[in-house]
């Protein structure tokens, strides 16, 4: 058995190897160059710093690129996800303020709608053959004006300290965000790895007619892909109002599509479907949260920002892409 | 000569084609052929699959540019670099599938690219005019205000030609121009064609019907594997001749060779697996009976485009049948999906290996077990071990040269990658396989083996349903065969009947025979 791993560990390995190391690159730069940046205090049991920050504030990244690599890896994508964060937030804060209903029960209507919003994609784009981009773009523009439509044009702030405790509170000495990623992590690791779903979303993404050949229903591959990304985005949603104890529907998830998207690209998963990696995913919203955070630690002026990020992830993307290694290979070998 | 219509043969011919050849990375697509086309023929162009038909016609077309030889038109050299420099020339295309804009105007369709101006501004009175003139030079009257999709398929079919034609065309090159239209449409379209041929229009045609291509030519050029085998007169070419040039057979050979007979045939005693009753749908085949028993190979034969595909596909799901039934055991069954016919135990090589099997990044284990595991469901996963184990003797039994069964299946060879489908199926212990064109494209010792394998598996007990174009392997492994021609079942030949001469007459035969 430990044979058999160790022949099968470095071709995963070699897939982690690229996002790794420029997460690596990036922690050593700062760690050598930016003041404070690798200090980690521990208060009543609880750990500060930057690095608890990052690992924070990506959660709501990674949460959602969970579900995004499974759908890009039907060769698919959902624009929708900032949108059904907005909505889980508002509909958290109505359950909560207005109804009266206990948390458990809102935290729980509020996932089993987002998870009827990720249905509603699936059913566009595997049922009726609807173009991924279009059909999620449609609960995307719609998604937005539905929040604040829920929200009725206001900001609804939540007083609730089990509501703050989401995004507030501490989980054995780590913000309590950091435990439900790990515990989303396992369960979607369960879901794919476990059964035979993740083969079947491979191959739906990598070949789809012969995947329906071979007598996999591509339509319910994709079902559950974009109901699964509804789920993530709803508990993103969840975090993103309990942060700021309040929905606002204007704001809340707001470009979050484009991070999460990049996040799963630079893990690995590449945009035409096929192989998937979790984990890459996860190391690339972590990639993109250094970043950020790097920037601002370094006071960057703040209209650099988004120019110094473009720029970081096309060099990572450029390290990434087989072509050009093997493009430059040959250059130092003619020379 | 009082006639500027009267064709000599000595006069120079309209298109010569000489020595052209044409290579793509590991194929000759065409190796030295010549072709010549003449002022007011039709001119056919035969041969089957891999023959070079479509390449030299995107050659002649400009979609390709050759690598050697000569083009003349007209007595001189051309080399069209795109098909809008070949329009310009005089060779006007119409393509299989109708390639114009649907929600376009009729006229804006004919007319579109080169739009008559009047004042900087389209003349939209002189396109509706002169479309509709242009129409009606083939026999065709329609308000061309209105967009081309709210026409049939014969009706769009028809506009394409006439926007070929208002090109000035000389040469005007027909690429299965009625594999969509009915028996009325076809005789129309050939009335339209006969009468551009006595303008003195020189028409290239290419078609699967044999029927239709005696109906119209007067000539033949038959090509094979890149190669030309020669040029005929329609009228003086008998069908089985043309057959036997196509696939490569001497004729004389052939009607000596001994009568070489196919497997013995199953005990009737066996009861049958898979019966089929009047199974049809339009566009794809007529409807045909046919009856399969457990450990019987029955094989397909027919010339391409005679139905085969089309078979495997309505008996595997992936298209609805729209008329008649089927029974398995006896007992009625309706098939909607290939996830339908895997759970009645069917499996089914398609002859597109791959854009319709192979899932390239996947590892060979992968998809090994994907038609097993898929029949399973999601939730049963078998375990690795399991899966391991199953791969390894299949990779064995098989013999599939690649050096683990982790490997991604895009790097194995044609032949392995299709042993890898095989054994995909023989995984799931289907009880009947369908194998379209199996051998396509895997070299000799490949083909071999799967020979062998078929033999074994069908003396196992699996029914097999054995679809190859290599006519050969039919006679040589089928206990039965089935004859398609244009889309029809014509006959069903038996152990002694099995020989290269009786299915090659069956597919030669007249339609109204």
């Amino acid at each position: 058995m430990s044979e058999r791993l160790s022949r099968l560990m470095p071709a995963r390995l070699r897939q982690l190897i690229w996002p790794l190391m420029a997460l690596a690159a990036l922690l050593l730069f700062n760690g050598l160059f930016t003041d404070g940046f690798a200090r980690v205090t521990i208060r009543d049991g609880h750990a500060y710093g930057s690095l608890v920050d990052i690992l924070k504030l990506s959660s709501r990244v990674m949460l959602v690129s969970l579900g995004m690599t499974l759908v890009i890896a039907t060769a698919g994508v959902d624009l929708s996800v900032g949108a059904v964060v907005a909505i889980a937030g508002s509909v958290a804060a109505r359950l909560i303020v207005q109804q009266q209903i206990g948390l458990p029960m809102a935290l729980a209507a509020t996932s089993g709608l987002c998870l009827v919003l990720g249905a509603w994609n699936g059913t566009l784009v595997g049922w009726l053959g609807v173009q991924p981009i279009v059909a999620t773009l449609i609960l995307m523009v719609a998604g937005r004006g539905i929040a604040q439509l829920l929200a009725g044009g206001q900001i609804i702030t939540v007083e609730s300290s089990g509501f703050s405790f989401i995004a507030g509170g501490y989980f054995l000495g780590l913000p309590f965000p950091v435990t439900m990623v790990a515990l989303m992590l396992l369960l979607t690791v369960a879901l794919t790895r476990g059964t035979a779903l993740g083969l079947f979303i491979e191959a739906v993404g990598n070949n789809e007619t012969a995947a329906l050949f071979a007598g996999v229903n591509p339509c319910a591959v994709k079902m559950f892909a974009y109901a699964f990304t509804g789920l993530c985005s709803g508990m993103a949603g969840i975090i993103e109002a309990s942060d700021i104890k309040a929905a606002d529907a204007n704001n809340a998830g707001l470009y979050l599509e484009l991070d999460v998207i990049l996040a799963v690209v630079i893990g690995g998963t590449p945009l035409n479907g096929g192989r998937f990696d979790l984990a890459g995913s996860l190391v690339g919203a972590l990639i993109i949260q250094t970043l950020t955070t790097t920037i601002k630690m370094r006071g960057v002026p703040v209209e650099y920002t988004l120019v110094v990020k473009a720029v970081v992830v096309l060099v990572i993307c450029l390290a990434q892409s087989p072509e050009l290694r093997k493009l430059l290979l040959q250059r130092r070998a003619s020379a | 000569m009082n006639s500027a219509s009267v064709i000599s043969t000595d006069e120079a011919p309209l298109l010569a084609v000489r020595g052209v050849t044409k290579i793509f990375p590991g194929v000759r697509a065409l190796d030295g052929v010549d072709f010549t086309l003449r002022r007011g023929e039709i001119h056919a162009l035969m041969g089957e699959n891999g023959a070079g038909k479509s390449t030299l016609i995107k050659v002649l077309t400009g979609a390709d540019r050759r690598d050697g030889g000569e083009i003349l038109f007209d007595g001189c050299s051309i080399d069209p670099r795109s098909p809008a420099e070949a329009q310009r020339l005089g060779i006007s295309t119409v393509y299989q599938e109708v390639n114009l804009i649907p929600f376009l105007s009729v006229a804006e369709n004919i007319y579109l690219g080169r739009q008559p101006m009047k004042f900087g501004r389209i003349d939209w009175k002189q396109i509706n005019l002169r479309a509709a003139a242009a129409l009606k030079h083939i026999d065709v009257e329609v308000d061309v205000a209105r967009p081309l999709n709210s026409y049939s398929p014969a009706i769009q079919q028809m506009v394409s030609i006439a926007r070929a034609l208002d090109i000035r065309a000389k040469v005007l090159v027909l690429d299965e121009p009625t594999s969509s239209l009915d028996a009325n449409e076809v005789r129309h379209l050939f009335a339209v064609l006969r009468r551009l041929k006595a303008e003195g229009l020189a028409i290239i045609f290419v078609s699967h019907f044999l029927d239709q291509v005696y109906a119209i030519s007067d000539r033949f050029t038959v090509l094979r594997n890149g190669k030309l085998i020669g040029e005929y007169d329609a009228a003086k070419l008998p069908r089985l001749e043309l057959i036997a040039k196509m696939i490569g057979k001497d004729l004389k050979a052939v009607e000596e060779m001994s009568a070489r007979r196919g497997a013995e045939p199953v005990r009737t005693a066996h009861q049958p697996f898979l019966r089929v009753i009047g199974l049809g749908r339009r566009g794809s085949m007529t409807r045909f009976d046919l009856t399969i028993r457990a450990g019987e190979v029955v094989g397909l034969a027919g010339l391409l485009g005679s139905g085969r595909t089309e078979t495997a596909r309505l008996l595997f799901g992936i298209d609805r049948a729209e008329e008649g039934r089927m029974e398995i055991d006896g007992k009625l069954v309706t098939l909607t999906s290939p996830r339908g016919a895997i759970g009645r135990r069917f499996g089914f090589c398609p002859e597109d290996r791959k854009t319709q099997a192979v899932i390239p990044d996947l590892s060979v284990r992968e998809n090994i077990v994907l038609a097993l595991q898929a029949s399973k469901g999601w939730l049963r996963k078998i375990s690795t071990q399991q899966q391991q184990e199953l791969v390894e003797n299949y990779i064995k039994a098989l013999g599939i040269a690649t050096p683990d069964a982790e490997r991604p299946v895009k790097f194995l060879s044609g032949g392995n990658q299709q042993k890898a489908i095989l054994a995909r199926w023989l995984a799931s212990r289907p009880r009947f396989l369908i194998l379209d064109e199996p051998t396509r494209g895997i070299d000799v010792g490949a083909k071999v083996e799967i020979e062998k394998l078929i033999a074994r598996l069908c003396s196992e007990g699996m029914a097999i349903l054995f679809i190859s174009s290599e006519l050969e392997e039919v006679v040589r492994d089928s206990h039965r065969v089935v004859v398609l021609r244009d889309r029809k079942k014509v006959c069903e030949l038996t152990g002694g009947q099995i020989d290269l001469p009786s299915i090659m007459q069956a597919i030669a035969a007249r339609a109204d025979e």
